[in-house]
């Protein structure tokens, strides 16, 4: 398959690149911000967001989705991420979609994420780093499952339908067998949600499980062996968040080249400085090989090959690598305009902050890469 | 049923079976490991002749060319799966060469059926080893400032002037070259012409580097004879063959040394100099966080190369693309080698003995610094995409 989109994936492209610009612009995460909007998003555009078809995109046709792959998805978080977006997209359409595939849970789940009704968080992180451990315990109650432990950086977990759960059922925080996916519901009865507004306005929540009783039916997948619905869940995560990221990256690139052209000091346009036409060309370099890397664990992933893996690793630290010197150079480049409020600039620093932390930063997938090779 | 393609990747294997010697399944070493095909071959082992001349015969060395002027005449599809089973056995290049790389496909846009017949059947054959003619002591990177020049004497011209960084000019048997046909003009008056390196009135002169080694040489032309005939493309649009050509050049000096098959020289080297610690990481956290996140954007590179193939076949490529290619991959090779001669720690530093083959690490280490500097300097990429991808304007 070759490295470029084909004719569909750009319609597609097209399609998406038109309609999150036109409703769900930098502006409308500035109004939800200034609003203090407590759910951090709109009910409203999740619901056009499926009238669009986007939250079926990973859905299978069987199931009334559009049975599309990791490129398709990842064309809608581009958008996202070039508009600052607020949306539950990637938790809930592509992670928990992923998670879920072909457990019985998808029944229960997947007509709400369909209909634009449902809205997902996935509870992995326990402590302010992403690692690959899970200690929050659940133990055999019964016929079912009792959880205690805390989560922490859950986006949308303060309002979300479903939770995504990684729970201990056997061995040690470490081990990497003995884990069990869970579908919990809102409003579990020994579950509360501590909302925290973070840096780029989203909201994220710290759970904290008390005894939260669970039937056997919500777990998704088997006991024991939830690495492979949580593999899924992870590798769509780590690439979506990447898709989103170059959207966030290429997004404050073009903000800033265009305001390199518009600028005017000393009498000419500082556009035509070399000083800054060379860190705008070695940045727009960086983001071409962030964008290959995001396209090629796309479709290792649509294809479901063993090279995935590192593939997904080599994403998203490049993406982080790549925008976070966008934005950097973004402020930098626009001088002082660039580090007020009523400017955007602003806020894909932000926003790219808080990607770059989600799903492990570029030193985790760095180090992951190292240990795979056996170094 | 197999499919044509399938059919074609069990031949291809079978005969690569059969014809690629043990000896060039191993890795290139060095420059002088290479085969460069020419008019002197004394140098090659009887292994090296017979995979190039195998390989030739059937038009392999230059898969993707048409049949008449010496190629495989093969499909993209069919190139990338002979390209996939060489690499499977670890096959060498048969054949590394600036008439393959640079030239060919200039000669393939821009020559006269006359010239493609004569030349490129050559190229592909390794007959002829080509060096190039660009630069002048004042005109490196600013190429259009070129002073040799060519005066018109009716069906010839008569060159004059001097070259300088000519790659393998004393080891070349022909060379492609700008001259100055126009002085009134800058970059429309050089035309792109062909001679022989045995010319009367053609001389060359090593330049030694730092790495100790000399591939590069100072050329110089004196009441040089070349025909007419000799000319790609028209007088005085040398600089179309010549932008074509250094596209062509970016990418093949963007590619050297990286998305290696098989093996990482520098984590293994690594590990054999500093060793592991007893949760199986390299012993030296600082080093083993630099190689790591080289590894990321090496990797990620590699990707791109592969992205920017799929979109020159497709014809989606940007024209000003190798310039990101070459400016990004130069200087990832450079952090690889300063990564390795710190891994390498005073091992490495050794120039001379044998357990370093003759300071084969620092030699290269010191040869990559040169990458950011010939075929346009890293500065002159950075302009190239400022101006022509971004549309920064000028002063």
């Amino acid at each position: 398959m070759p490295l470029y989109l084909n004719d569909e994936q750009t319609m597609l492209r097209d399609t998406a690149r038109d309609f999150v610009a036109e409703h769900a612009p930098v502006s409308h995460m500035r109004r939800l911000r200034d609003d203090k909007d407590a759910a951090g998003f709109s009910r409203d555009l999740w619901k056009s967001f499926a009238e669009m078809g986007f939250t079926g995109i990973l859905i299978g046709e069987d199931a009334g989705g559009l049975g599309l792959g990791h490129v398709d998805a990842g064309i809608v978080l581009e958008e996202i991420g070039r508009n600052l977006s607020p949306s539950p997209f990637l938790t809930t359409a592509v992670a928990a979609v992923e998670a879920l595939k072909g457990s019985a849970q998808a029944n229960r789940w997947y007509p709400g994420i369909l209909a634009g009704e449902t809205v997902a968080a996935l509870a992995l992180d326990e402590s302010a780093k992403h690692r690959d451990s899970v200690a929050l315990k659940a133990e055999r109650s019964g016929n079912g499952f009792r959880l205690s432990g805390k989560k922490q950086f859950v986006t949308h977990g303060h309002v979300a339908d479903l939770i995504i759960v990684a729970a201990r059922t056997a061995g040690s925080a470490d081990d990497s067998n003995g884990i069990t996916l869970f579908a919990v519901e809102k409003g579990a009865a020994g579950l509360t949600a501590e909302a925290e507004r973070l840096a780029d306005s989203s909201i994220a929540a710290r759970l904290e499980f008390d005894n939260v009783e669970l039937t056997a039916d919500a777990v998704i997948g088997e006991v024991d062996a939830g690495r492979d619905p949580l593999g899924r869940l992870l590798a769509a995560g780590r690439t979506g968040a990447s898709a989103e990221l170059l959207g966030v990256g290429g997004g404050a690139m073009d903000m800033t080249v265009s305001y390199l052209k518009e600028r005017k000091q000393f009498g000419v346009t500082i556009g035509s400085f070399q000083a800054l036409q060379h860190r705008a060309a070695h940045l727009y370099s960086e983001m071409e090989v962030a964008r290959a890397a995001v396209l090629k664990a796309q479709q290792l992933l649509d294809a479901s090959d063993e090279k995935a893996d590192p593939a997904v690793s080599v994403a998203k630290a490049m993406t982080a690598l790549a925008t976070t010197l966008s934005v950097q150079e973004g402020v930098q480049m626009h001088g002082g305009i660039g580090m007020t409020d009523e400017y955007d600039i602003g806020f894909y620093m932000k926003r790219a902050r808080v990607l770059a932390e989600m799903f492990g930063d570029a030193n985790f997938h760095a180090d992951k890469l190292a240990r795979a090779a056996g170094y | 049923m197999m499919t044509d393609l399938e059919n074609f990747r069990a031949e291809t294997r079978a005969w690569l079976e059969e014809n690629c010697p043990a000896e060039m399944r191993e890795p290139i070493r060095s420059e002088k490991d290479a085969v460069w095909g020419g008019r002197d071959q004394s140098m090659l082992s009887p292994a090296q002749k017979a995979w190039m001349d195998r390989m030739g015969a059937r038009g392999w060395t230059v898969p993707d060319w048409p049949k008449a002027y010496g190629g495989g005449g093969l499909s993209p599809a069919e190139t990338k799966t002979l390209r996939e089973e060489m690499a499977k056995i670890r096959a060498r290049n048969p054949l590394n060469s600036f008439g393959i790389s640079m030239l060919g496909p200039a000669l393939l846009k821009y020559g006269t059926e006359e010239q493609k017949l004569d030349y490129l059947p050559k190229i592909a054959r390794g007959e002829i080893r080509w060096c190039q003619g660009y630069s002048e002591p004042n005109a490196g990177s600013d190429l259009a400032s070129l002073a040799t020049s060519a005066e018109d004497k009716g069906d010839h011209y008569l060159v004059n002037g001097q070259k300088v960084w000519t790659s393998y000019a004393d080891k070349a048997d022909w060379i492609f070259c700008l001259v100055r046909t126009d002085k009134t003009t800058k970059q429309g008056g050089i035309s792109f012409v062909l001679f022989d390196m045995a010319s009367e009135g053609v001389s060359t002169k090593p330049i030694l580097l730092i790495s100790g080694n000399s591939p590069f040489c100072e050329t110089f032309f004196d009441n040089v004879k070349v025909p007419k005939s000799q000319r790609v493309h028209d007088e005085n649009k040398g600089w179309d063959v010549a932008k074509y050509l250094l596209g062509h050049e970016r990418e093949m000096i963007s590619g050297m040394g990286l998305g290696a098959a098989g093996g990482n020289p520098l984590v293994d080297g690594a590990i054999a100099t500093i060793g592991l610690d007893h949760d199986g990481r390299l012993a030296d956290p600082l080093l083993r966080a630099s190689i790591a996140l080289f590894e990321v954007r090496s990797r990620a590179f590699g990707m791109m190369s592969e992205r920017f193939i799929d979109e020159l076949k497709a014809g989606r490529a940007h024209p000003a693309q190798p310039s990101m290619m070459k400016y990004y991959g130069t200087e990832l090779n450079k952090n690889r080698h300063e990564l390795m001669m710190a891994a390498g720690g005073s091992d490495a530093l050794e120039w001379e003995s044998e357990r370093s083959s003759g300071g084969a690490g620092p030699r290269a280490w010191l040869r990559t610094k040169a990458n950011s500097i010939e075929g346009g300097t890293s500065e002159v990429q950075l302009n190239i995409i400022a101006k022509r991808i971004l549309d920064l304007p000028s002063n």
